[in-house]
């Protein structure tokens, strides 16, 4: 920029060569893929768990397919229930991955210290941040999703295949057990609670990750029952704590009105309409932003602990 | 345009000062040592220029405010530090995706052809190398980057002589081309002082000492004097004095060579003798100051 002999810079890497912001984003969650492989593998070895379950239970299948004494809807739930289990199984392991993923995300490079590394690239924090993020608002649900509907095939065919000798057939093993309105269920339920309805959960721990020096779960829990507490001792009220069970157990819809327990259905919002329109749900992703805004400005002033 | 230019830098941990009005120029094409005692603040002066921590004052560093554009400028900026470690779970071949795919600048056959002269694996994970190697890969890694700037903090603490030794001799084989600047910091001043263009002396956050490795050489001298003349030689008023086996050891600046030549044995002084002496009148400065 000086002189003329900067100017005849013999690197070949001088040449354009720029780097759009999302190749950014991309090699950034590949880097948290490559770091935290539990991501996909504890829910890889839950499905295996669940496929060596659903073998031993194919056993009673054409029991249950014959039994006389139920009637067609308790039939269905019968058939119907493992596949239901073994979504809730996968979605319940990838919860607690995406809690402990978010916990460790901006603290785990500042305890080794590598954070001195990935500033020393041209990325920004906003970029890292967001790619932490997209873990559990994103990736988690689509490995989720994946692996579910892998599992719930398998299991199907696994379930068939027991079924084949059998006088019982697996048309009616079919009938009861239809994978496509599954998939679409979960894939609502994953985008709408998981991702959405769940979004400040995930801010807020990423928020603590970012704070903390150590125990970062201790400082995403204890503000929670501090407020808890102090509102009830002061205002003799409890409206914190609903407001948090609110969130944690379901969405805008009333979680008891869809009675079933045991179904995805309990946990996701009836209509879509109704759960883009309420404003829980949008103060709840406010708040999950002014997190992560929040943690983007204190990566940028955060040190090695 | 400087490649670093800093005045008035401030910087306290609390009522720790780390950077008392630190003042600051690095010309383009220079190769500088940023030597100071422990504590001196070598390592918050770099992380300013590195857009690591906030600062007070003026700062810019290839005509940027590092703490307002450090993405940007960490394009044309590289760093390595004996604490910014590789993360231990990176492999060999993913630190290199990585940096490829993030870096504009990067240039992986050239990394590729450094780690081949090494016994680095590509398959390898960082936590199954020795210190040594992971320094090694890092380099690697920076010396691909075609940077405009490369800060080392403390690159070698730790490593055997073997490594140090290569690790300049690369630095300055393959690496510096008269345009790029560097600028290191160590305590291992011996090592890098044949490397140096320019040498600073940081104490108690301001610079003391700055001054060109030609001036130092054509400046400095070192004359072990003679008992009968140690009067006359402390009347030519030294910086600094010392005994050595017995003997009293003088240095001076810009004292006419032949006049010392009279006075016993000329030579000049190592790097480390100059800290110790500048440091010393330092001290000696600061301590009248309280009185």
């Amino acid at each position: 920029m000086s002189t003329p002999a900067n100017a005849i810079s013999d690197s070949p890497a001088m040449a354009p060569a720029n780097i759009s912001p999302l190749r950014r984003f991309y090699w950034s969650v590949r880097r948290e893929l490559w770091e935290n492989r539990s991501l996909y593998l504890a829910p890889l070895a839950v499905a295996v768990l669940i496929l060596a379950a659903s073998l031993i239970g194919t056993i009673h299948l054409s029991d249950k397919l014959r039994d006389a004494s139920l009637d067609p809807a308790q039939q269905h739930e019968l058939i119907e229930q493992p596949y239901t289990l073994a979504a809730l199984l996968l979605m319940f392991t990838t919860f607690v991955v995406g809690v402990f993923y978010c916990v460790d995300a901006l603290q785990g490079e500042r305890r080794d210290r590598s954070i001195l590394f990935w500033k020393s690239l041209p990325v920004s924090d906003l970029t890292t941040v967001l790619a932490k993020a997209s873990i559990p608002f994103v990736v988690l649900p689509l490995v989720t999703f994946a692996i579910t509907v892998v599992t719930q095939a398998i299991m199907l065919a696994l379930g068939s295949a027991r079924l084949l000798g059998s006088d019982a057939g697996t048309a009616a093993l079919w009938s009861h057990v239809s994978l496509f309105q599954m998939s679409g269920m979960l894939l609502y339920h994953l985008v709408a609670v998981h991702s959405l309805w769940w979004a400040p959960l995930w801010g807020w721990l990423l928020l603590a990750s970012a704070w903390a020096r150590r125990a970062a779960f201790l400082w995403a829990a204890l503000p929670l029952l501090a407020i808890g507490l102090l509102e009830k001792i002061a205002f003799n009220t409890s409206h914190f704590a609903a407001l948090l069970g609110y969130r944690f157990t379901g969405g805008p819809e009333d979680a008891a009105s869809s009675g079933n327990a045991m179904s995805m259905a309990a946990l996701t919002p009836a209509s879509p309409g109704q759960f883009l329109t309420s404003p829980g749900l949008w103060m709840g992703l406010a708040f999950a932003a002014a997190c992560l805004a929040a943690a983007v400005r204190l990566r940028r002033y955060r040190e090695p602990v | 345009m400087a490649c670093i230019e800093a005045r008035g830098l401030r910087k306290a941990y609390g009522t720790t000062v780390a950077l008392d009005g630190l003042d600051l120029r690095v010309e383009e094409g220079r190769i500088l040592g940023l030597i100071g005692p422990n504590g001196a603040g070598k390592t918050t002066a770099l992380n300013a220029i590195l857009g690591l921590t906030p600062f007070q004052g003026e700062l810019r560093v290839l005509g940027r405010d590092p703490w307002s554009e450090r993405d940007r400028l960490m394009r044309d900026v590289c760093f390595m530090s004996d604490v910014a470690v590789l993360p231990r779970w990176i492999r060999v071949s993913q630190a290199l995706d990585y940096v490829a795919g993030v870096h504009p600048r990067f240039d992986r056959a050239k990394a590729e052809a450094f780690l081949a002269k090494t016994t680095i694996r590509l398959g390898s994970k960082v936590r199954e190398l020795s210190k040594g190697m992971v320094t090694q890969l890092h380099l690697a890694l920076v010396m691909a980057i075609d940077a405009r700037l490369l800060v080392l903090d403390e690159p070698t603490l730790g490593l055997d002589i073997l490594f140090r030794k290569q690790f300049y001799d690369s630095l300055l084989g393959d690496y510096f081309d008269g345009s790029r600047t560097i600028l290191v910091t160590t305590h291992q001043v011996e090592e890098v002082q044949h490397v140096l263009t320019d040498v600073m002396f940081i104490d108690r956050g301001r610079i003391v000492f700055n001054r060109s490795m030609e001036e130092v050489e054509s400046r400095y001298q070192e004359v072990m004097v003679r008992p009968e003349q140690v009067a006359a030689a402390r009347a030519l008023q030294p910086m600094h004095e010392r005994q050595a086996i017995g003997r009293s050891i003088l240095l001076f600046d810009g004292v006419d060579g032949q006049q010392l030549a009279a006075l016993g044995d000329v030579r000049r002084p190592s790097l480390a003798d100059l800290f110790v002496a500048v440091m010393g009148n330092q001290a000696g400065q600061a301590q009248g100051g309280g009185q």
